[in-house]
């Protein structure tokens, strides 16, 4: 198969981008669209141009390192696939291709298709976790918790922390990512006892960061690898609600615990 | 020869852990932030680890070349963790998981720590659940457990198949919060280049980042080593790509011995390669083999013929045939090589010949698709999305690829190598699995290392040093920084022709081929020899792009190509020198009439440990003899 891609190239954080075109032939539908771009970074770096510089590492759908926007899709057409597990028999011969980094203010660029995700970071530093050190805990069994609410946890647990959520909302929210975690520890006992001081902080870092409010247009649940429902979404803004009047009645400081 | 001396408490065997905390040094918690403690990698090991550390006061650095801790590779695990919990009440105990462990690797691991491993086992799973760990549950909301790589006992804990997502997940929240808490400063986009000894002990490390190319140096009074396997020294196999030996090559070189590099795990159900632009490969579960059945044509001018056109007569269903008691169930190492000579007598099937056939026709007849796809309906999908074909309509083709490697770093009881004050867990390290790993074991390490082995040894092992690091200005940082410099500078100058990819996806061959799934003493001596010339042309005629200042993958890579070449043919001669066949290493000279693999006890009950004499020297093999207390060798049959 023939393809003619269109990649941002930008060789630093402060530099100037802009789309190249690059023609490639010899694929076949068996490839990864990862392997495809490995062949053309093969042929630049003979050419002794440097080759595209792009995030990945297990290529098995689950380190969540990949990402790329492909024809202004985030991780391209293949719905509930990361990039790296989108092969190329997904496209026709003779495609043009166009493949961008992840576009939000919050994910500011590092190099060509690397973007810096540490915000992702600090959003779970500020609460994304269960208070318990090492040691010290009861024994597994002491805390039965209902199927249900174990499978829901899981749910929303199986977030990659990709940013494809906010590569592919119109606001650059990330609220299924902070929906994801929330709602995985909301849902079970271990978690609540936090989770009214959680949503907030985890709330007031996301914005910090950037990232835009959530205005339910649903595009991150189209584009989740996981395909974490919004449903998630809709579970945050109560627990944040209560939260809120919580603290206004108890009169917290907002943000704080 | 350098004496390894494995500080194995006294004791019997199960007294040893708890004899060792008894005795166990301390330092009071005001005295423990004078400490500075460096961990790289934040896997299961290196987060539990960096996690734990900071708990208990000291003053932590953690490293990882991603761009944030939470990608490690651990996160890939599908199957589960294993727990001697016995909530099922199926007989399962303490002893009986070390046992088994211990036999599964084939009576070439240390008793003392596989008995510590599994007592701690069950502190995991409290810990875990604790910190929120979605495992899976019962009706009654109980945890729930599955069997697992043949073992008699359901004792393996699991979240769908997700389960090393959701433990390194955990362990990387716990790191989360302690960076919050200013007690982990956390260097993501760093990695490790080398080593810095002084007067022979650990005391820092020289990082590159890889976003500034800056070069620099950090200092520490302990470092750990929590940088996982070397797979990827195959080039093709289940690791990520960014997998690599460089951390404890490096230590190698400056001093720490490598233990058991020949020790390599080979998966039996991956899918085939399907051409040379591959880049990695993909392990499906090995619950598969509970109801498919392995397959490939009687007759060679079968191979290309679709599946369904050969009769059941035609067929060879070899595990069974050969296996006839446990069939498509036999462990690891033997399906493998089934599935190997098979494709060696040239009735592989699929793109090169080298597959066979995962048929679920019979289990499909019997129970009916809606049953299959309830129990793998998501590896069929993977299967699909990989392959494009349909595992439900024609039989999946398998083939084993590089999975796990048991060798490491040696370290001893405490967890420290035999270069004073760097610490070597999870993967890195040898210590645990012997020559063949058990399903659902290595999770089990890495977060018994992290979270309730290395808080303890480390403790006791500082507890007698006096705190305070040497500043990074001190000659022998200033050394190491200068031949990192040099070394990468090295790398940039070369404008030769070949990518370091393309010397990769050589020497990789070149190993596979003779020293993978059975080594001969002819193969393996050709490895080191073509190893060491690819070695030396690499030096020439390698192509590297761009500069050393910023962002440059192609340089990460060929520096990280580099150390594979070199200790390709250290894994080559540790195969060479090990004149047996125990667990996932199969020496053809080796084996019973039967072709069933043949230990030499009475040679070969030893760590065979490597330690390094300069650039054209040969390294010295150095010998720590295993004794065995609590357990007998026998010989594994699964006939």
């Amino acid at each position: 198969m023939k393809f003619t891609l269109h990649i941002w190239r930008q060789p630093g954080p402060e530099a100037r981008g802009q789309m190249m075109t690059y023609r490639i032939d010899g694929i076949t539908g068996d490839m990864s669209f990862l392997e495809m771009i490995d062949v053309l970074n093969e042929r630049l770096i003979k050419d002794g141009i440097e080759p595209v510089a792009f995030d990945h590492d297990c290529r098995e759908g689950i380190c969540g390192s990949c990402s790329m926007m492909i024809n202004g899709l985030a991780h391209g057409p293949e719905r509930g696939a990361t990039t790296c597990q989108l092969h190329m028999r997904s496209f026709r011969d003779g495609d043009e291709i166009y493949i961008e980094p992840w576009r939000a203010k919050a994910f500011p660029v590092l190099r060509d298709l690397v973007v810096d995700r540490s915000a992702f970071d600090r959003i779970v530093q500020s609460g994304g976790y269960v208070n318990v050190n090492t040691g010290g805990a009861p024994d597994g069994n002491s805390l039965p918790i209902p199927k249900a609410d174990a499978d829901k946890a899981m749910d929303a647990a199986q977030c990659i922390g990709c940013g494809a959520c906010a590569a592919a909302c119109p606001n650059a929210s990330a609220m299924l990512f902070v929906a994801a975690k929330v709602g995985h520890l909301g849902s079970m006992p271990q978690g609540q006892a936090e989770q009214s001081a959680r949503v907030r902080t985890m709330i007031a870092t996301h914005d910090r960061e950037g990232f835009g409010h959530c205005t339910n247009i649903g595009e991150c649940e189209a584009a989740c690898p996981k395909e974490i429902s919004t449903e998630f979404i809709a579970g945050l803004n109560r627990d944040y609600i209560a939260s809120a009047v919580k603290s206004a009645v108890k009169g917290e400081a907002r943000g704080g615990f | 020869m350098i004496s390894l001396d494995s500080k194995v408490p006294s004791g019997s065997v199960p007294e040893k852990w708890t004899n060792f905390k008894k005795k166990q040094l301390l330092i009071n918690p005001a005295n423990k932030r004078k400490y500075t403690v460096i961990v790289v990698g934040t896997g299961l090991a290196g987060a539990s680890a960096s996690a734990s550390l900071a708990e208990l006061g000291y003053n932590v650095q953690t490293f990882c070349f991603h761009d944030s801790p939470r990608r490690a590779h651990s996160i890939a695990a599908q199957g589960g963790i294993n727990a001697a919990k016995n909530y099922r009440n199926d007989g399962d105990s303490v002893w009986r998981l070390f046992y088994d462990t211990i036999k599964g690797g084939d009576f070439r691991a240390r008793e003392a720590n596989v008995h510590r491993l599994a007592e701690v086992s069950v502190n995991i799973i409290d810990q875990c659940v604790a910190q929120g760990v979605p495992f899976a549950r019962e009706y009654g909301g109980l945890l729930d457990t599955r069997s697992f790589g043949g073992a008699q006992l359901q004792r393996t804990f699991y979240c769908r198949g997700q389960t090393g997502q959701q433990l390194l997940l955990g362990a990387y929240q716990a790191l989360a919060r302690q960076i919050a808490y200013g007690n982990v400063k956390m260097f993501p986009r760093t990695e490790m280049l080398d080593l810095v000894v002084v007067d022979g002990r650990a005391k820092g490390i020289v990082v590159r980042n890889l976003v500034t190319g800056q070069v620099s140096s950090h200092a520490a009074d302990a470092v750990v080593l929590a940088t996982g396997g070397y797979g990827n020294v195959y080039y093709l196999s289940t690791n990520a790509i960014g997998c690599n030996v460089t951390a404890t090559y490096r230590a190698y070189k400056r001093g720490a011995a490598f233990a058991n590099p020949c020790y390599t795990q080979i998966h039996p159900t991956c899918i085939p390669v399907s051409g040379d632009h591959q880049s990695k490969l993909t392990l499906m579960s090995e619950s598969l083999r509970n109801d498919g059945r392995v397959w490939v044509p009687k007759n060679r001018a079968d191979i290309n013929k679709h599946p369904s056109e050969i009769p059941e007569t035609d067929r060879d269903y070899y595990l069974e045939r050969k296996y006839p008691s446990f069939g498509n169930l036999a462990p690891r190492d033997i399906s493998s090589r089934a599935a190997k000579e098979a494709c060696d007598d040239g009735r592989g099937v699929g793109p090169g010949g080298r597959g066979v056939y995962l048929d679920f026709g019979t289990a499909i007849g019997r129970l009916g698709k809606a049953k299959i796809a309830e129990r793998y309906g998501n590896l069929f999908d993977m299967y699909q999305r990989i392959t494009g074909e349909n595992g439900y309509e024609r039989p999946m083709r398998i083939y084993p690829a590089i999975h796990y490697t048991m060798g490491g770093l040696w370290v001893n009881y405490e967890l420290m190598s035999n270069v004073p004050g760097l610490f070597v867990i999870g993967e890195a390290n040898f210590s645990d699995h012997g020559a063949n790993r058990l399903g659902a074991s290595a999770l089990m390490q890495g977060l018994a290392d992290g979270y309730f082995v290395l808080p303890y040894t480390l403790t006791h092992w500082l507890a007698d040093q006096k705190p305070g690091t040497l500043p990074t200005n001190h000659t022998e940082f200033l050394k190491a920084e200068a031949e990192t410099t040099e070394r990468l500078k090295k790398l940039l100058n070369a404008k030769g022709k070949k990518t370091a990819a393309e010397y990769h996806r050589e020497s990789g061959k070149i190993l596979w081929e003779k020293v993978g799934m059975a080594r001969t003493k002819a193969s393996c001596e050709e490895a080191i020899a073509q190893l060491r010339q690819l070695q030396l042309e690499f030096h020439h005629n390698l192509a590297v792009t761009g500069t050393g200042e910023g962002l440059n993958t192609a340089l990460e890579r060929a520096n990280r190509v580099w150390d594979f070449l070199e200790f390709g043919q250290l894994l080559a001669r540790d195969a060479l020198d090990r004149e047996e066949s125990c667990g996932g290493h199969f020496r053809e000279e080796h084996q019973y009439p039967d072709g069933e693999a043949k230990r030499d006890d009475e040679r070969y009950s030893h760590v065979a440990a490597w330690t390094y004499n300069g650039p054209d020297a040969t390294p010295t093999r150095n010998v720590e003899q295993l004794t065995w207390d609590a357990v007998k060798p026998s010989v594994r049959s699964y006939k």
